[in-house]
């Protein structure tokens, strides 16, 4: 096996994507001369140059239209946003220009295009760059979200959503890049894919199903490791896409075990966890429940600065814990 | 004029703590004319003066300022590495005479808005070193009670601090725009950098500035590079006092303390006569990287910085110039120095001791005059309250 950080992970799948298409190429800022803001293009500049790797000036919404413009014009663009905060200049061009352009124009006219960055709270970073869009970009029909968590996740989902002939917003997460993770022989194949659309079953249990995505999986198979010295058994999936979201998988996991908790780092209201309750109420797996569906969430306010208070609005994993046992009863 | 009452009670305080003076004060030159460099303009017939005019007092003051910018930031950097400082930290040292400058020209009552680079305005604004570091170490103390960190520092009149690059622009010309509605004879200096100086919201701000006659001074702090980039490698046009089209421009020496008060007096007459928006491109330097997370040496050479400090540091072309006039003596300079070492090391040891906000402060602040709330936890157990 491997061990490879999810900053590596990622310029593997760009890389290779980059050498196998050459109609594949990176715009945002900082991405070629400073390799990366966060060093995840790290090297692609050096060997690709200056028409494959793009340089942008600070113009969210110019860039955005721009590069959705070369994608429906023949190219397969990735536009990098240095945090998806700043996506939010150009969720115009995202949602009316990228999203909606296959239905309006009836087939016509697709929009091969990966939208990529960091999502979510990172450390000390404030209310202004600690936003999590999972929920904003998975409301939307036309754009598929994807949100790894592992190195593996990460390569696989990368290289699915470049090679998508759709919009693809991908979320990654600061906190997770340095994060190594070991990786499977066949991983290291250029042709490895993740499939969009499915989520993994992380870890196998009998008694709860955990429902998270991206660096919160880390939380809830911490906790899982902890409730398991107390006999209770977690089952822990990895939804790895927000939108197509994969109901079926979690309905079986919830027809076995019977209690559900859902993890995000998002705010509560109208979140991801928000959906996948109303989507158990809608299906079969309802009636499989023995307690109303907990979610575990960001906590409902900007993101404060001060240490204390931004631990303490985000989901830790006690209150995974603290949670499982509640819906539990024990 | 610098008339905030704290700043006034803390110059008088250091200029009257001098003990130690080897000549008297009938020995120094109260006032002197000095020339400065002249400012580039666009669509004006004239521009600021030639030649501006400095009292010992003034320049004692002003070089106050900025070396209490300067050690504070240098602390912040040290505070920084020590990791009491976390996330983002961008810092000002070497564009002192920007935020000193300007608010020598610009009253108390007028209004100033800015991006992240913000700690040097937060101060000229009238907030105290002391409450700017215990904000950047989350202190319950600090100016925005350590909710707000380094980018979200506020003050009256002052409205930050804002992290969005270029949204404070528009902001800014909404202040404006409040400042003729209200009828007050009020300016808003809205700054912004290089950098942004290519966002569209600044010509749509530009547009309605002055199709309205908003009494909106413009001012880009062009220091060369945005994060990483150039400024020719970001901006098909680098003049960037001219990119307003229709709004007249001037362009200024930003390391020039009375290049960039001369100019600011013109741009705010302007404003104030009613001929609506100005723009004003200070050119100056940061010797940092854009943030503590960049060493600043990628896109940039250590020659070049080294340059730039040699050459054209703002405090020490402003004690030269005194000094070589015989409008202070260096003693005078050394005292000055020390009392500020003194007041930054204060203020740090306050900023590294006061307590964390309490956890009963968490979701406080979401709504103005609102009656108190619930608010979710992170599950549904966990019902938090928030008071206005």
């Amino acid at each position: 096996t491997f061990r490879v950080t999810v900053r590596d992970a990622l310029n593997q799948a760009m890389d290779e994507e980059l050498e196998r298409d050459e109609r594949v190429f990176l715009l945002g800022e900082e991405v070629a001369q400073y390799d990366g803001a966060y060093k995840v293009s790290r090297g692609l500049w050096k060997k690709y140059g200056d028409k494959r790797i793009i340089d942008t000036p600070i113009t969210e919404m110019g860039f955005a239209g721009i590069a959705v413009g070369a994608a429906m014009a023949g190219l397969r663009p990735i536009c990098e946003f240095m945090t998806f905060n700043f996506s939010m200049q150009a969720i115009d061009q995202v949602i009316n220009s990228a999203a909606k352009t296959y239905y309006m124009s009836a087939g016509q006219q697709s929009v091969p295009i990966v939208f990529r960055g960091p999502n979510g709270a990172s450390a000390g970073v404030a209310a202004q760059h600690s936003q999590c869009f999972a929920a904003w970009y998975g409301h939307c029909p036309g754009l598929k979200v994807v949100s790894p968590w592992s190195a593996e996740d990460a390569k696989g989902l990368l290289k699915s959503a470049i090679r998508d002939d759709n919009p693809v917003v991908f979320l990654e997460n600061e906190l997770m890049y340095g994060v190594p993770f070991e990786m499977s022989e066949e991983s290291q194949s250029k042709d490895f894919t993740i499939p969009i659309g499915k989520a993994k079953v992380e870890r196998q249990g009998n008694h709860i199903t955990l429902v998270t995505h991206s660096r919160y999986v880390s939380h809830c198979l911490d906790a899982a490791a902890v409730l398991a010295k107390e006999g209770i058994e977690c089952e822990v999936i990895n939804l790895r896409t927000i939108r197509p979201l994969d109901v079926e998988s979690i309905e079986t996991s919830v027809m076995k075990t019977n209690h559900l908790v859902t993890v995000e780092g998002g705010w509560p209201q109208y979140g991801v966890g928000a959906e996948i309750c109303a989507r158990i109420m809608e299906g079969p797996a309802f009636n499989y429940l023995d307690a109303p569906v907990t979610r575990v969430t960001g906590v409902d306010i900007p993101m404060p600065y001060a240490k204390i208070l931004e631990d303490n609005s985000v989901p830790q994993i006690k209150d995974v814990i603290f949670s499982v046992k509640k819906t539990l009863n024990v | 004029m610098l008339r905030c009452p704290c700043q006034v009670r803390h110059c008088a305080r250091v200029l009257g703590a001098r003990v130690v003076v080897s000549r008297s004060f009938a020995d120094f030159t109260p006032q002197a004319s000095f020339d400065i460099k002249k400012c580039d303009v666009h669509r004006l017939e004239e521009g600021p003066p030639l030649k501006a005019e400095l009292t010992r007092e003034q320049g004692l003051q002003y070089y106050r300022i900025m070396q209490t910018v300067r050690r504070m930031e240098l602390k912040a950097d040290q505070l920084y590495k020590q990791k009491i400082i976390r996330g983002f930290c961008h810092l000002y040292d070497g564009q002192e005479a920007c935020a000193a400058g300007i608010e020598a020209a610009i009253n108390p009552s007028d209004h100033l808005i800015t991006a992240y680079r913000a700690h040097g305005y937060t101060y000229t604004r009238g907030v105290s070193v002391k409450e700017i570091l215990a904000e950047l170490t989350g202190r319950k103390g600090g100016v925005a009670k350590g909710k707000g960190g380094s980018m979200h520092m506020y003050a009256p009149r002052f409205y930050g601090g804002n992290g969005i690059v270029g949204a404070q622009v528009p902001l800014g010309a909404g202040i404006a725009l409040a400042c003729q509605y209200q009828g007050n004879d009020q300016v808003c200096v809205t700054l912004y950098g290089d950098g942004a100086a290519n966002q569209g919201q600044l010509f749509e701000s530009f547009n309605m500035a002055a199709l309205w006659k908003l009494p909106c001074i413009f001012i880009c702090e062009n220091n060369q590079y945005g994060m990483g980039t150039s400024m020719e490698r970001a901006s098909a046009s680098t003049d960037y006092y001219k990119r307003g089209d229709f709004v007249p421009g001037i362009r200024v020496d930003g390391m020039d303390v009375l290049c960039v008060r001369e100019a600011t007096k013109f741009a705010a007459d302007h404003c104030r006569s009613g001929k609506g928006p100005i723009i004003m491109e200070l050119q100056t330097y940061r010797y940092h990287g854009h943030s503590m997370s960049d060493p600043g040496v990628s896109y940039r050479t250590r020659e070049e910085i080294q340059e730039v400090r040699s050459k054209s540091d703002p405090i020490s072309m402003l004690k030269e110039r005194m000094l070589s006039n015989n409008m202070a003596s260096i003693e005078e300079f050394k005292e000055i120095d020390v009392a500020i070492r003194k007041e930054v090391e204060d203020a740090a040891q306050f900023a590294t001791s006061d307590p964390e906000p309490p956890l009963e402060e968490l979701c406080n602040h979401i709504f103005h005059n609102n009656p108190p709330l619930e608010v979710r936890g992170t599950n549904p157990w966990v019902t938090l309250k928030s008071v206005s």
